[in-house]
């Protein structure tokens, strides 16, 4: 590559809070690879999707400013959640294409300095590995393949629906049979496990209104994996992680099997493929026991 | 030039009054480049098997008739090109019924449930109109434009029999019937609106059993994109004064508690906040083992305190907050 790629990055809630394997093993990954990454500390929460219900206006206000941030940068802001991706790229979507709405939102931004201008594109990090750094290149950095590992891709909705919304941001990748994570363990040297959940929702946001729902669909999902022969699963997105991987005893319950099964974050599996340590993958902060796919 | 295909589908046979099970069967044929879905139905029928079924009428998808799933993708027959699902799946493709739980026979499906919830909506205006009106009850292009689209829904079931919410849930209104909810309480003329809010607000068959997945803005043919009318149905309640306190609408609401503090969502108490202190027992479980696993911070003796970062700037996002929030709980 001539030039290295640089981006701002989007971190969300979780990867600051109870999920931070998720941010060190993107560091260490972007590290590894020579990206440049620029955390945008001023972000602040997405809304994902909750706040939206209560008050979408006031969720297009706060989005609109994470990007803002972004844009005085002059950089792409990357996120390494799918509702995070998705509620940020809504919100772009609802000002490029309302100019109505846009100066109603830049308004307010107006009181705090701030001017949203839809000068940078929102991309997934899991995108912007395949599409911009190149699956290749991530090919040649691999010190610790994969091939021992049966992994089972976990898409999240929020990054492949509505397609319609994601389009050049995914890679127009199609939500009935989406193969970028597929792809992507191919070039760890991993074995990408077909099954038919791969594309499926795992139940996080009605995890407390609606929490049967939540258990059958995660139950659905990870029964699915395990009897694919699934050593792990792998998801770029930190809420089918914490759903997956947080709730597997009462999963198992309402399965009435035994539900185990190590639920990777897509930046830690890319971790272990790239040799990165120990620390920075953080396979100790998971409920269901990882550890054992540290083996370098 | 010849751009046909030679090709085996797949079609799911059963019939409820004399298969125990359910099979497949393969039919060789060859399909053109403008071949559709129903084309391939109507070739089987005709050319290889009487006694296969589907429902078809219209041919130009306005009936809603055909809908049926294609490797589980929904398609209105009448409008889904054949070619173009035989590459996006490898040339192997199997004809599903939009639910294979209320199969009939083949791809006909017992839809009954599809319409009780429709008709549970009330999905009809409501008004006190004059029964010989000497004019028309018009609409401006702006009233008209508030409906999203949602008018243009052909009732074909192609988002409900998606919906992975409905599947574990009976009592879920589900997309189709939710987007006919909004689309006559946003019409200025219909005198309902508390009472289809209400309808919809109710836990477990409401707007807040949608688990988010947006399989029916994928699912539906005619671009209603019901998931959006949804979100409009949720603000719609708090704009009215039909949403009441509950584990919910506290889980909405709630996110603003973390945000106007730290900027960032404060996981530990939408927990505590959205359940209430007496529902949040449930949760002690999960929370015993993240702590242990270093997910929730235990070194403060209380989750969470003290151990939330701050985003830079947070006075702004407070700003914004108090400048632009236009619902309340």
């Amino acid at each position: 590559m001539s030039e290295q790629l640089h981006y701002a990055l989007f971190t969300g809630c979780t990867a600051k809070q109870s999920t931070p394997e998720l941010l060190s093993s993107t560091l260490a990954v972007a590290d590894k690879l020579g990206i440049k990454i620029t955390i945008l500390e001023e972000a602040s929460c997405c809304g994902a999707s909750h706040l939206q219900d209560f008050d979408e206006f006031l969720a297009h206000v706060l989005n609109a400013r994470n990007i803002c941030y972004a844009e005085k940068l002059g950089l792409t802001m990357i996120t390494i959640c799918n509702t995070c991706q998705l509620n940020s790229a809504m919100t772009k979507h609802a000002l490029d294409t309302d100019p109505e709405l846009k100066a109603r939102v830049n308004e307010k931004l107006a009181e705090v300095g701030l001017e949203y201008k839809g000068t940078s594109e929102i991309k997934h990090f899991l995108y912007t590995l395949i599409d911009e750094y190149g699956l290749e290149n991530v090919k040649d950095k691999v010190q610790v393949p994969l091939s021992h590992l049966n992994i089972a891709p976990f898409y999240g909705c929020h990054n492949i629906r509505p397609s319609e919304l994601h389009e050049e941001a995914n890679g127009h990748e199609n939500p009935y049979k989406p193969t970028s994570l597929d792809s992507l363990i191919d070039a760890l040297e991993g074995n990408p496990v077909n099954y038919e959940s791969k594309n499926k929702c795992c139940g996080f946001h009605v995890e407390l209104q609606a929490n049967h729902t939540s258990e059958v669909l995660a139950g659905n999902a990870l029964v699915d994996a395990i009897d694919n022969n699934a050593d792990m699963m792998v998801t770029p997105c930190p809420l089918c992680h914490l759903k997956m991987d947080t709730y597997q005893d009462s999963v198992g319950k309402v399965m009435g099997r035994d539900v185990e099964l190590p639920v990777l974050h897509m930046p830690q599996m890319v971790a272990l493929a790239l040799g990165c340590t120990e620390k920075e993958i953080g396979l100790n902060f998971h409920v269901q026991k990882a550890k054992h796919l540290y083996t370098a | 030039m010849s751009e046909t295909r030679k090709v085996t589908i797949k079609a799911w046979r059963f019939n409820a009054e004399t298969d125990y099970l359910p099979y497949t069967k393969e039919y060789k044929m060859e399909v053109g480049k403008d071949d559709l879905i129903l084309d391939l139905m109507n070739r089987i029928k005709w050319e290889h098997d009487g006694s296969f079924s589907y429902r078809r009428s219209c041919r130009h998808g306005i009936c809603g008739a055909c809908a049926i799933k294609v490797n589980g993708k929904s398609v209105l027959a009448c409008k889904q090109n054949a070619i173009e699902l035989l590459d996006l799946f490898d040339n192997d493709i199997t004809l599903e019924p939009s639910s294979k739980n209320r199969a009939v026979k083949d791809m006909i499906i017992d839809k009954s449930d599809f319409w009780d919830k429709h008709a549970a909506v009330k999905p009809y205006i409501v008004a006190d109109i004059d029964p010989q009106p000497e004019k028309e009850t018009k609409q401006t292009i702006a009233q008209f434009n508030a409906l999203l689209d949602a008018d243009l829904c052909i009732q074909c079931g192609a988002c409900h029999y998606a919906c992975p919410a409905l599947e574990v849930n009976d009592a879920f209104l589900g997309p189709a019937a939710l987007a006919a909810a909004y689309r006559f309480t946003a019409d200025t003329r219909d005198e309902a609106k508390e009472e289809r809010l209400q309808i919809t607000f109710e836990s477990g068959s409401g707007v807040w059993d949608c688990v988010k997945c947006f399989e029916c803005a994928e699912a539906c043919p005619k671009e209603v994109n019901p998931i959006e009318k949804i979100g409009k149905l949720h603000n719609m309640q708090f704009e009215y004064g039909v949403a009441e306190s509950n584990v919910a609408t506290r889980h909405a609401e709630g996110f603003l508690r973390g945000m106007k503090k730290y900027g960032y969502l404060d996981e530990a108490d939408i927990v505590t906040y959205s359940e209430g202190y007496l529902g949040v027992y449930k949760h002690l479980g999960a929370a015993m083992k993240m702590m242990k696993s270093g997910k929730i911070h235990w070194h403060s003796g209380i989750p969470f305190i003290d151990s939330i970062p701050k985003i830079k700037n947070l006075e702004e996002v407070q700003k914004l907050i108090e400048i632009s929030q236009t619902n309340k709980l």
